[in-house]
């Protein structure tokens, strides 16, 4: 497989995304998404999705490309919040969205109110859960998110989290999902806890590019937990794992630090065209230029 | 698809955005402001497409050379100079200005016109380093100058070679390293030494050159950037032609 030929194209009614190595790369807003907000949780639960349709549309406004939605919330009916998510967040942005969910039949409701081809985030390599997650990512042609765990847990080795990717590929496969329509998450540990999790992430990252040529995404946010100044450590990962071939990641576009680390490693990965937009975001807002009127003209269409 | 990535999925508030102009539609006027806004923004194709347009409407080719095209790429020298307009723009600039010479060449040639000036340009012996040099070089030609381009590690032999053949009003000498940029003065004495040195006028450029190297060793100027170079030329050549 030449990597440069993988596209994963994600969907709305109205605009698509695409994750692939010659692109650039595809941020995915993080924020919707109750664990650890204690606020947002209970105003969900309560029916009052007001924060959600806010954090969509920073989220956007900042810059993501997609965004993650997730309504884990302890003892609440997460099937029927999720899909409301959905439907809120689809009616307000246009962007495309991933579909986030440790409950199997969440990810259904939420894939059923779905206009357009979401990513379905996730499917692990355990045995049950490929066999009930693939055939309807497959019915829907939507595309999903591999996790590199199995009915072993996670491992340390990077060279058996490839073994568990490639695995979850081939079922994908059997079960008619396009390898292009994998998505692999090779689990980002934070740190802090453990040295060795930057370079897992990169070494997998990149012999799932060099050999399978499939896309990959993470949690980006996770890596710098429980240290300070953790968004610049985010920024740094984030370049990191780009220079070694990550395409996506599910991450705050709000957080400066880590999106000019993903807008600079678009530049020097080439896929920031003319540097055009790494300049307009940067240029100083308070010159003016020569230029008679204050647009720019779109190029004309190929 | 992909364009709507590059540019980011959300513009701010880039009302012009989704403009799509018919320049046939614009009078002369307008259209030599969209030209030049389209030079300012590097549209290749639409700087082909209304150098066409003036010409089928009775413009001769040195007026929309002069009026549109090096006008707008004086615009664009000034906003790279002032920090405004950054390398892969100017980049942008000039390609779409050689779109608009592309067909303006053949023209200009059938009538004789005079071209604002010749350059020839090159980085000294010993130094391989021809980004900054390659820069100065579409600026010139941006600016409607003809431009022979010597390419690297040019020796003063080739120099010479270049300039009698191609008799140009400029000789651009580009180093990059403070070990070649010596060889800038071994160029110019040699073409004092054979009685050419008052023949053409010699700008010197690169990173590690100031102002006082340039006087030191005898050249005409000294360009701190690309855009300067090109004003520097074309004042350079005026004054030399008011003198003559």
């Amino acid at each position: 497989m030449q990597p440069d030929m993988t596209h994963t194209v994600l969907s709305s009614a109205t605009k698509e995304v695409v994750i692939g190595f010659d692109q650039p790369f595809v941020m995915i807003g993080e924020r919707i998404n109750p664990t650890g907000r204690k606020l947002l949780a209970q105003e969900m639960k309560n029916g009052d999705f007001s924060r959600v349709e806010a954090d969509a549309l920073s989220q956007v406004a900042a810059g993501a490309h997609m965004l993650d939605i997730n309504a884990g919330i302890p003892l609440a009916d997460e099937p029927a919040l999720l899909a409301k998510a959905i439907k809120l967040v689809q009616s307000v942005t246009d962007v495309p969205l991933s579909i986030d969910s440790s409950i199997i039949e969440a990810l259904e409701a939420g894939i059923s109110v779905y206009e357009g081809k979401p990513l379905v985030n996730s499917v692990t390599g355990e045995e049950e859960v490929m066999e009930r997650v693939l055939p309807f990512v497959a019915k829907h042609g939507a595309a999903v998110v591999a996790v590199s765990n199995d009915d072993t847990g996670i491992s340390e080795d990077p060279d058996v989290r490839f073994e568990v990717a490639k695995r979850i590929i081939q079922r994908a496969n059997d079960h008619g999902i396009p390898t292009s329509d994998v998505v692999v998450d090779p689990l980002v540990m934070p740190i802090g806890a453990m040295a060795t999790a930057g370079r897992q992430v990169f070494t997998l990252v990149g012999r799932l590019r060099d050999e399978l040529g499939v896309n990959t995404t993470c949690g980006a946010s996770n890596v710098s937990f429980g240290l300070p100044n953790r968004h610049n450590i985010t920024g740094s990962f984030l370049a990191m794992a780009i220079g070694s071939g990550m395409t996506s990641a599910i991450m705050n576009p709000l957080h400066a630090e880590a999106k000019t680390a993903v807008m600079a490693a678009n530049v020097l990965m080439g896929t920031d065209a003319n540097c055009s937009a790494w300049i307009s975001e940067f240029r100083d807002p308070n010159t003016t230029g020569g230029r008679a009127r204050s647009g720019r003209r779109r190029k004309r269409a190929e | 698809m992909a364009d709507e990535l590059s540019t980011g999925a959300v513009e701010d508030g880039d009302e012009f955005e989704d403009e799509e102009v018919d320049l046939t539609t614009l009078d002369d006027a307008d259209l030599r402001t969209q030209m030049m806004d389209d030079l300012y923004d590097g549209l290749a194709e639409e700087i082909a497409e209304g150098t066409k347009i003036l010409l089928s409407r009775g413009w001769d080719a040195e007026k929309v050379l002069g009026d549109v095209l090096v006008e707008g790429m004086r615009i664009v020298g000034i906003d790279f100079r002032d920090g405004i307009l950054f390398v892969p723009e100017v980049l942008l600039s000039a390609n779409s200005m050689k779109a608009g010479m592309a067909i303006l060449r053949p023209l200009l040639a059938e009538t004789g016109a005079e071209p604002i000036g010749t350059v020839v340009i090159g980085t000294v012996k010993g130094d391989i380093h021809d980004i900054g040099k390659n820069l100065v070089a579409m600026m010139m030609e941006g600016a409607g100058f003809e431009v022979v381009d010597l390419g690297i590690n040019t020796d003063v032999d080739e120099y010479i070679e270049a300039l009698e053949k191609h008799k140009p009003d400029i000789l651009g000498l580009s180093a990059l390293l403070t070990t070649t940029m010596p060889y800038m003065k071994v160029v110019i004495d040699t073409l004092r030494e054979r009685g050419m040195r008052d023949d053409y006028i010699v700008l010197v450029g690169g990173a590690p050159l100031n102002e006082e190297f340039g006087e030191a060793i005898g050249a005409d100027g000294y360009c701190r950037d690309a855009a300067i170079a090109a004003s520097m030329a074309t004042e350079l050549i005026a004054e030399r032609r008011n003198a003559a």
